[in-house]
């Protein structure tokens, strides 16, 4: 079971390492974690993606909860909340007639193209994880020199 | 609110603020990066109780803590003396002590830049603190002695480390008292939970084989009296975790003793054939439920805990009642007794229990010779008064203190039980000495424990500070022992201690006194001489180095799969 974490910190040095300690210490996994300032600069808001069994998540929000820097750990329901990533490929693209089908299809997901190093283009897409997957499998035959994602983060 | 500002360096800021926090005893060592605060110590009316090695000082105010309920606080420089708290750190985390550790660091400027006795003390005690603060100014000490002295004492208690830069307890500022602090993330304690609480008592009422499971919350919430009337109201009887011995009267007729892997044969009999258990402050850790699947089978558990992360953890409650075991055993205890509640002590359940326990009390093989385990720990308990405070150590010693000591005034007993420390017993025993001097201390220990923490020995003779170490003495690593001569078809590897110390003159070059016992005779004298001495005193008990602890059930089995003596 996939799960979206959404967990206010108080904005001190250190509380990345100690929640990221707690799910190795626990024997838990982070599928991903962004991490960013909030509007008001006391907090922290930190967005992790995790997988377990039903058991193992509700563990997992109460450990996070016992920790005395999170504010207020959330599970978000996949169905009720916005949950985006960023991510960047870097593609190969020497030829005119890659570069013009590499941004149609850059158009139907939605991701914007940017002119890249060594004649690369590199696409950016926000969106789910999974059609950034999906994404990423249309582009593979072009090549992929490179790529970074953000994460999820969500509200 | 706050007291008026007054200048002041940070080292004396610690003193005055751990003096505001009622603390009259630091038990420590000095180095490099805390001497400025030892020179405020040496001014403040704080009393210095030195130790020889770190470890000790983490223990002695763990015994202290878990004995007066108060944080004990010792005292480490940094690198080194930081490290060697380390372990002391993580017993008491383990077993929900209240402590606050204070470390030297090195100078701000200086942290991150590998100096001499640098250790990231934060990042490597950061799993087994509750929480830890490194106050970059002066200003900051006050308030963070007391966050650190709020965090370790309330909800389920546990350590906190205070780590200190040796420029910080140097410099001098402006610096204020709080009274109170906030922190928006810690929320120790929670309502009664009323509707739970409710549940809890349909559910308890309603089954047929009931029992009450006692852990160490219940200890720790000092809910002895709320334990004793809700058994005897409904006639209930209690078993204990190990870390939950002394919370009801062993020798109480509804007394089954510890479950677990040296637990009490009867009580790990009726534990597997209860429907209901009400368990109070409990991991259920794997040592007193042996495999998790297994002891939830066929049976509904009540789990009262303050702690809401041990609700499902490691067993799944159909009840579970969230908060401070004493408040919520005292609401049921008021549910109950408007229900006019009062059952018989003729209830068909409790006739079986009774036969089981007088079956197993009976019939339970023991070692033969005169200076047995069970006998030796007997003849201990007859000669104890009973409000003596009793520690173990870590090893076969401390199973058979399971099984034969009886815990009888609640609160009297502390081992080790979470983190399994060797060496922790003894110098508990001296911090607890300094927390109760009216009451006897003795440490129940093991010779190969004993070893690693004896040079306690110094402290306890040079600070007046007279325990008895009851010293049972296989001359091997017993415990190991018995494992390989059970599962590794006796071969025996880095357990034979050779004889080696003479505890007798190893008690007498530390001006302490040192008594061999060889017959349950002399071993009653020797009690009663540590108990009238001025000084510390270690009774040598030889055994037979072939003596089990049985019952014994093995790791990674079930309660009902107990090997027993043959």
């Amino acid at each position: 079971m996939w799960a979206i974490l959404s967990i206010r910190v108080e904005n001190k040095p250190g509380i990345l390492f100690k929640v990221t300690h707690l799910f190795r210490a626990r024997n838990f996994n982070i599928d991903s974690i962004s991490v960013g300032v909030m509007e008001n600069p006391e907090f922290s808001k930190m967005t992790i993606t995790t997988v377990g069994t039903e058991k193992q998540i509700a563990q997992i929000v109460k450990q996070l909860d016992k920790m005395i820097d999170t504010i207020e750990v959330k599970r978000l329901d996949e169905k009720e909340s916005v949950y985006k990533e960023l991510a960047l490929f870097r593609i190969k693209s020497n030829e005119e007639s890659t570069s013009t089908e590499i941004s149609k299809l850059a158009d139907t997901y939605g991701a914007k193209i940017h002119n890249g190093p060594e004649g690369s283009l590199i696409a950016e897409l926000t969106s789910t994880p999974d059609k950034i997957k999906t994404f990423e499998e249309s582009i593979k035959p072009f090549g992929i020199l490179d790529s970074a994602r953000t994460g999820v983060t969500a509200l | 609110m706050n007291d008026k500002m007054e200048i002041m360096n940070g080292g004396k800021a610690l003193m005055k603020a751990l003096e505001k926090e009622g603390v009259k005893e630091v038990f420590g060592l000095p180095g490099g990066a805390n001497l400025p605060m030892y020179d405020e110590l040496f001014k403040s009316n704080i009393r210095h109780i030195l130790v020889r090695h770190e470890q000790s000082a983490a223990h002695m105010a763990d015994g202290f803590g878990r004995v007066s309920r108060k944080p004990g606080v010792c005292f480490a420089t940094s690198g080194p003396g930081a490290t060697n708290l380390l372990t002391g750190i993580a017993t008491a985390q383990a077993d929900s002590a209240p402590m606050v550790a204070v470390t030297g660091q090195v100078p701000v400027n200086m942290i991150g830049r590998d100096a001499f006795q640098e250790s990231d003390i934060i990042g490597m005690s950061n799993p087994s603190v509750k929480y830890a603060f490194q106050p970059r100014t002066v200003e900051e000490i006050p308030e963070v002695v007391k966050k650190g002295f709020y965090i370790a004492e309330t909800g389920r208690p546990g350590p906190v480390l205070l780590d200190i830069p040796k420029d910080v307890q140097q410099n001098e500022a402006e610096v204020t008292f709080p009274d109170e602090v906030r922190m928006p993330g810690y929320h120790p304690w929670t309502d009664v939970d009323m509707v739970n609480i409710e549940r809890a008592v349909d559910l308890l009422l309603s089954s047929e084989k009931p029992i009450i499971l006692a852990g160490g919350g219940t200890i720790i919430s000092s809910a002895f009296a709320e334990l004793q009337s809700i058994a005897e109201m409904l006639m209930i009887p209690v078993v204990t975790t190990f870390k939950g011995k002394g919370a009801f009267p062993e020798n109480h007729p509804l007394s089954l003793g510890p479950i677990g892997m040296h637990g009490h044969a009867e009580a790990n009999k009726i534990m597997t054939e209860v429907d209901c258990v009400l368990a109070i402050g409990t991991r259920f850790s794997d040592r007193s439920v042996g495999t998790f699947e297994e002891f939830e089978r066929n049976l509904k558990i009540i789990h009262m805990d303050v702690d809401p992360a041990e609700i499902g953890k490691n067993q799944t409650a159909q009840v579970a009642v969230v908060g401070d075991v004493k408040a919520s055993l005292r609401v049921m205890l008021k549910l109950l007794t408007k229900k006019a509640l009062k059952k018989s002590d003729g209830n068909n359940w409790l006739k079986h229990v009774n036969e089981v326990k007088d079956y197993w009390r009976e019939n339970l093989k023991l070692h033969p010779g005169e200076m047995s385990a069970a006998k030796i720990l007997r003849k201990l308990r007859e000669v104890l008064p009973k409000e003596s405070i009793v520690t173990t150590e870590v090893g076969q010693h401390q199973m058979w203190a399971s099984l034969f000591f009886d815990a009888i005034h609640p609160g009297t007993f502390f081992s080790s039980t979470g983190l399994g420390t060797m060496g922790w017993g003894f110098p508990a025993a001296i911090g607890a000495k300094v927390a109760r001097p009216d009451v006897a201390v003795v440490d129940i220990a093991g010779d190969g424990s004993f070893n690693m923490t004896e040079n306690s020995l110094a402290t306890s003779v040079l600070e007046d500070i007279p325990v008895i170490v009851f010293l049972i003495n296989n001359y091997s690593l017993g415990m190991v022992a018995q494992w390989q001569r059970t599962f590794y078809d006796r071969r025996m590897i880095g357990i034979d201690l050779k004889k080696c110390p003479d505890y007798v003159k190893l008690a007498e070059s530390y001006g302490a006194q040192g008594i061999r016992a060889q017959s349950l005779d002399e071993l009653g004298k020797a009690v009663k001489a540590g108990l009238n001495s001025d000084v510390a005193t270690v009774i040598d008990i030889p055994i037979d180095p072939e003596e089990d602890v049985l019952p014994f059930v093995a790791p990674g089995t079930s309660l009902k799969d107990m090997i027993l003596p043959s």
